[in-house]
């Protein structure tokens, strides 16, 4: 019976037991049968365990070191898809975000360099002295500006132009890529200072990616930034009509996710020591598949950085696992695009379904 | 001046699409608990008064008094402010969003400020939200549930309790009904019924004669973006209603204007 489930007059609950089945649990529950995958996988072709300890000697449940590459390797691109998924449910794209890794680390570098490697003169000195020897500060709020800038002309761009975020974006990735290039003439920046080491030093990564997952988890669940996000995604008249300065929001969101993306450029510089033209290529394609596999709607208005973290996690173990089956680097990708269109044909297929009625 | 409790009146009030010309001097009234219907074929300018009225487009002339000072609204927003909500015939719901979500969006309850980044107080919306269907007497299975997941009907019934959670001086609904069952009309109408008796004054727009007729006090007829008619329910009957609306007949202090 239809009305059965209906309330009447004055008889109104809400009923939290009724909640519906998140899809973040489906995330979750993928990540969980892959890894069962690889164990099997892991136990007919290798003759041993991916994810646990099984030596004798150990006292430990996990094989750990295969647990701290998973996330290590996840962690700088995680920084990245956490602005991105925010794009995405703003109802964009942000294909620059790469380029911005790269040119943000370029000029970051440049600004964390010592004076002189072993007594002689730093020989990638990118800047001259003046620039060498600099407290960390300065690369990092360096990093933050560059990226804080190319997400205000994206959000710009976006907002006001009429532009389609996937075209105003790929323009700011050509353009930033090609500011990496020109810094140095393609030349790498190396031997950065200590406390500019430290920052992505060891665990680091991962620290900062979970703190800022956490931290954007909350933003977007509880707070008006966070609704509003949602709502331009979902319907952007709507949430004109509803009194939401939706450009203005838009550009907060892209600023947003360039800052992030000098987040991960700081990160992935100091963790390799070094900066390079080529850095964060594809970087962009590998946070979008995160937040889709993670269940972010490419149509806007769904998603969560849960879901995004999961994705990322996912991403994380199919790698680790290829290598883990010494598998060729070939497949690893394919298997990743497979994966990527996969997450969006199921997207489609879940926002049909709901177009019709459960 | 008009007097004193008319809460919306529009004098010459004229919109043009570039050569279409939608709405063409609206001379408009309504006073405070008054419940007007406003009738018209497809196309005869009711939603585009409508808009001009609350803020969504700015007219091309003419003046709009509210409460007795001439107003002019920037966007949607300014129009609510002051005590103008609207059911839009395109719903104006974010689908991906609950209930108490869209009840809320774009003046959600906060716990503190912080600019954006204000911190939101769920547990607040959720019983206002909860207050305002029991006072509307609407129909909703779960809060949780998001918009997308509701019929036709429930997501009607949202949109019409957003306006009523909010104390207004003018409600105004386009074709509020237009696309709902039979029980669900009756729900709806209920709602119009209980905004009369809390002294709100309604703008409704419709095609249905039954309805209207059992709603409103007084009908106003566009046709072909001009007001052709404006009669009280008890000196008129449908038969009369649809001559004005098909041309057959026009008022006589209307005469010019439709030439
Ligand atoms: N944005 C626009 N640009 C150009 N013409 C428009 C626009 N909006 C409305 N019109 C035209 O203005 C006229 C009045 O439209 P309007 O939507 O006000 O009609 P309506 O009385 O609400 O009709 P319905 O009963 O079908 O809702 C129509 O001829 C319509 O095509
Ligand atoms: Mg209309």
């Amino acid at each position: 019976m239809a009305t059965s489930n209906l309330h009447g007059v004055g008889d109104l609950t809400f009923d939290s037991s009724n909640r519906r089945w998140p899809n973040e649990m489906n995330v979750l529950l993928a990540l969980i049968l892959i890894i069962g995958i690889f164990e099997l996988l892991g136990h007919l072709m290798m003759g041993q365990s991916f994810l646990f300890d099984t030596s004798d000697r150990s006292t430990s449940i996990f094989n750990e070191q295969r647990l701290r590459i998973i996330i290590l390797q996840v962690s700088i691109v995680g920084i990245i898809a956490i602005g991105v998924t925010q794009v995405i449910i703003s109802g964009g794209i942000d294909l620059s975000s790469g380029s911005v890794v790269g040119a943000a680390a370029m000029i970051a570098m440049s600004f964390a360099q010592v004076a002189e490697v072993n007594g002689n003169a730093n020989p990638t000195l990118a800047l001259g002295p003046w620039a060498a020897d600099l407290p960390v500060l300065v690369p990092i709020a360096v990093a933050l500006l560059f990226g804080l800038l190319a997400g205000i002309i994206n959000g710009s761009l976006v907002a006001y132009t009429g532009i389609p975020p996937f075209i105003a974006t790929l323009g700011m990735m050509v353009t930033a890529r090609g500011i990496a290039k020109w810094w140095t003439a393609g030349r790498p920046i190396s031997f950065p200072t200590d406390g500019y080491r430290a920052v992505g030093d060891g665990l680091m990564p991962v620290i900062i990616f979970v703190t800022l997952a956490v931290l954007f988890h909350l933003v977007l669940r509880h707070t008006v930034y966070g609704k509003h996000t949602h709502a331009i995604g979902s319907n952007e008249d709507a949430a004109r009509m509803s009194g939401i300065k939706v450009g203005r929001h838009k550009v907060l969101v892209y600023t947003i996710a360039g800052m992030l993306a000098g987040v991960a450029a700081i990160v992935l510089s100091s963790k390799n020591l070094t900066a390079q033209a080529g850095m964060g290529v594809m970087y962009e394609l590998d946070a979008i598949a995160m937040a889709v596999i993670g269940g972010v709607s490419l149509s806007g208005g769904r998603g969560s950085i849960i879901g995004t973290v999961l994705g990322a996690l996912i991403f994380g173990v199919i790698i680790s696992g290829f290598t883990f089956l010494r598998l060729d680097a070939y497949y690893q990708e394919m298997v990743k695009g497979g994966i990527i269109v996969a997450a969006v044909v199921l997207d489609q297929w879940r926002q049909r379904r709901a177009a019709w009625g459960p | 001046m008009t007097s004193s409790n008319t809460i919306l009146e529009t004098v010459g009030l004229t919109k043009h699409y570039g050569g279409v010309h939608a709405l063409e001097g609206a001379d408009f009234k309504i006073h405070a608990g008054e419940h007007v219907a406003i009738m018209g074929d497809n196309g005869a300018g009711k939603s585009t008064f409508v808009r001009q009225i609350t803020g969504v487009e700015r007219p091309t002339r003419g003046q709009i008094i509210f409460n007795g000072a001439s107003v002019t609204f920037e966007n949607p927003m300014e129009a609510r402010e002051v005590g103008i909500e609207t059911v839009f015939q395109s719903l104006a719901l974010a689908d991906e969003l609950d209930v108490p979500d869209n009840l809320f969006l774009g003046r959600e309850l906060v716990r503190f400020r912080l600019g954006p980044f204000s911190i939101l107080d769920y547990k607040a919306m959720r019983q206002r939200t909860m207050e305002a269907l029991e006072k509307t007497a609407v129909k909703i299975p779960n809060l949780k549930n998001t918009i997308r997941n509701m019929s036709g009907g429930q997501r009607q019934c949202v949109a019409i309790a957003r306006t009523a959670t909010f104390h207004s001086k003018l409600t105004i609904m386009d074709e509020p009904t237009a696309a709902l069952g039979v029980q669900e009309t009756a729900q709806v109408e209920n709602i119009i019924r209980t905004l009369k008796q809390q002294g709100e004054s309604l703008i409704l727009i419709s095609h249905n004669m039954r309805q209207v007729f059992d709603l409103v006090d007084r009908i106003v007829v566009f046709r072909r973006g001009r007001i052709v008619a404006d009669l009280r329910k008890e000196e008129t009957d449908p038969q009369d209603v649809v001559a004005y609306i098909t041309g057959a007949k026009t008022g006589a202090e209307f005469q010019d204007a439709a030439a």
